[in-house]
């Protein structure tokens, strides 16, 4: 299987910003994961490699450094907590524990239903809205649990 | 606190301020236009960068016109050259270049612009943290609006100066944040940072001249260009120059991030600008500039804050990072925390920072959870020792070392009694889970 055309023609914009192409891979990973079932699977790390005229390998080595990619399979909702310092000293324990009794799973793990990945993530840069969680790449600071409830139960099944 | 001037986040307040309509109407790109119209020369700006004596922003203080004044003369050193911004605000208690890319965006794409005319660069790429997504469709979203303005490519205010400003997108390592690491993640490569010399203004991006600065620090180019080098000069204290933005997070009553003077002291942010330490507690320790620094006591909280007095100290001001602790925390269990930190992202390359990091975050976690073997804190601190100063290609082994000897230095007694006690007496509350690194 090949890459979708969409994502192929925005690529191909994409790698003009820089003089070497090889360049637009870690923003072409992020599209991939965004565009392709939250994750990047291996027939993503071959496209993506036969795109660059990269070996599997090397995609594999750079997605691997990186925390942002899920080299798994994830819930259909991702939600990160940040557990660094800012947001521990402001209670991000219970906030963590919140999460995980809301969504059903455990940390680094998917809920049983499929719907939530819950992933403990370090600074994130909201540390004076501390606690935060980021939900499918948007952040919510200031947390409480009353917050976390109705920043969980709005979104879609 | 004496009264000051203020102007990073002055247009901040100012409605819809991240369209190109508020910020021109706010005085915006004008400095540009006096660069270019004046016209200033190249050599001109990085002058007045000189003489504003402007210190980088992004954690390490180096003089922002000698690093400019870097890059090779190019009547001799043709090859294209560019300018990367750090915007990768990963250091714990950091969270201040977020605010200026959100809510003054064009502020970054105008500073950005004159950099590259002072240091002739072609193009300028700003690789933000891939978390961030709001500064970068803001940022992008500023740029295309300045491109159909003609502030963007080909020809800029009809002169001959024309330069491109990119977007790139990080994804979450923290050691791209370290300059080299930070120009390999932008070459699609693992952040591996780079030996140096050769130095960025040699060797830089795609192998070609490069500077590499702080959002904050671009941030404050139109300024020193529009009011003058000696304006910015006349500001702070003799060590450092300017305004900088503070974000004080922890254990006080307001967080934030907030626009102060150099020269102000800890206390009186702490208290006047942060409304004190929450639940009328004292201070216990902190963090001056992100979770690398030296902690530093609660009762030292008169030291003034720049670059110098913090030395007294034994610490530094980093990022202005203030993370403020009050008298109920742990400081094994803070250090828990930061040492995972730093072992989560260690890239891996050099033995001391890989290993060093691994064995700080597991004797650190021992002794929080009450488990710390006889010998630990001694440990601690040789293994510190062993990890620093300059003894890996970057400086995140340093970042790891330092508040580990200051926990040493400051806390001993405390860390000690948690060993003997085979336990901390204020409790561990932290749920345990299985580490995915």
């Amino acid at each position: 299987m090949a890459l979708p055309q969409k994502l192929v023609q925005e690529f191909d914009q994409l790698v003009k910003k820089y003089p070497d192409r090889k360049s637009g891979l870690i923003p072409a990973l992020h599209r991939c994961q965004e565009d392709l079932g939250g994750w990047i699977s291996p027939q993503i790390i071959e496209d993506l490699a036969a795109y660059f005229g990269m070996e599997p390998v090397e995609v594999y080595g750079v997605a691997s450094f990186y925390p942002m990619f899920r080299l798994r399979p994830v819930g259909k909702h991702f939600v990160s907590v940040c557990h660094n310092i800012s947001c521990e000293l402001r209670g991000a324990t219970q906030i963590m524990e919140h999460v995980c009794k809301k969504t059903g799973a455990k940390p680094y793990g998917t809920s049983a239903d499929g719907k939530f990945t819950v992933w403990p993530v370090e600074c994130q840069g909201a540390c004076a809205n501390a606690p935060m969680i980021d939900v499918d790449g948007v952040y919510h600071e200031d947390l409480t649990n009353e917050k976390v409830d109705a920043i969980l139960g709005g979104l879609k099944k | 606190m004496k009264p000051f001037q203020t102007w990073l986040l002055d247009r901040t307040k100012n409605k819809d301020s991240h369209t190109l309509a508020a910020y021109k109407q706010a005085g915006g790109y004008q400095a540009l236009e006096t660069v270019l119209k004046k016209p200033m020369s190249p050599a001109d700006v990085i002058q007045e960068m000189k003489v504003s004596e402007l210190r980088g922003r992004g954690g390490a203080g180096f003089p922002t016109g000698m690093k400019w004044s870097f890059m090779p003369d190019p009547a001799k050193d043709p090859r294209p050259r560019y300018l990367a911004i750090n915007a990768d605000e990963s250091e714990p208690g950091t969270c201040k270049d977020r605010v200026l890319m959100e809510k003054d965006p064009h502020g970054l794409v105008e500073g950005a612009l004159i950099a590259c005319y002072a240091i002739r660069a072609q193009a300028a790429y700003i690789y933000v943290r891939g978390e961030y997504r709001k500064s970068y469709d803001r940022c992008q979203a500023a740029i295309d609006e300045a491109r159909k303005a003609g502030l963007v490519g080909k020809n800029i205010l009809g002169t001959d100066f024309s330069c491109e400003v990119h977007m790139h997108k990080g994804a979450g390592a923290y050691i791209c944040g370290e300059e080299t690491g930070l120009m390999e993640s932008l070459e699609g490569k693992r952040g591996h940072p780079r030996p140096k010399p050769p130095f960025p203004a040699m060797f830089g991006l795609w192998g070609q001249p490069t500077t590499v600065n702080n959002v904050e620090t671009i941030f404050n180019v139109p300024f020193i260009v529009s009011r003058g080098g000696a304006w910015h000069a006349g500001i702070g204290t003799k060590a450092s120059k300017g305004n900088f933005l503070c974000g004080i997070s922890g254990h006080v009553n307001k967080p934030g991030v907030y626009e102060l003077p150099f020269g102000v002291t800890a206390r009186e942010i702490v208290e006047e600008v942060a409304g004190g330490v929450w639940k009328n507690r004292k201070c216990k320790a902190w963090f001056p500039g992100g979770s690398s620094c030296s902690l530093v006591k609660g009762e030292d909280l008169d030291v003034v804050l720049d670059h110098d007095a913090l030395k007294t100290k034994g610490s530094s001001l980093g990022t202005a990072a203030m993370i403020i602790l009050d008298e109920t925390a742990s400081i094994p269990q803070v250090m828990d925390v930061i040492s995972r930190f730093y072992d989560h992202e260690s890239c891996g390359q050099c033995s001391q920072c890989r290993e060093g990091t691994q064995w700080l975050s597991q004797i650190f976690h021992r002794i929080a959870t009450g488990q710390g073997l006889p010998g630990d804190v001694d440990a601690l601190d040789s293994l510190a020792k062993g990890m620093a100063p300059g003894k890996t290609i970057c400086a995140l082994s340093d970042a790891a070392a330092i508040p580990t000897l200051s926990a040493v230095r400051l806390f001993r007694a405390e860390l000690e009694e948690c060993v003997r006690l085979q336990k901390d007496p204020i409790p561990y509350e932290r749920v345990e889970y299985a580490g995915a690194h």
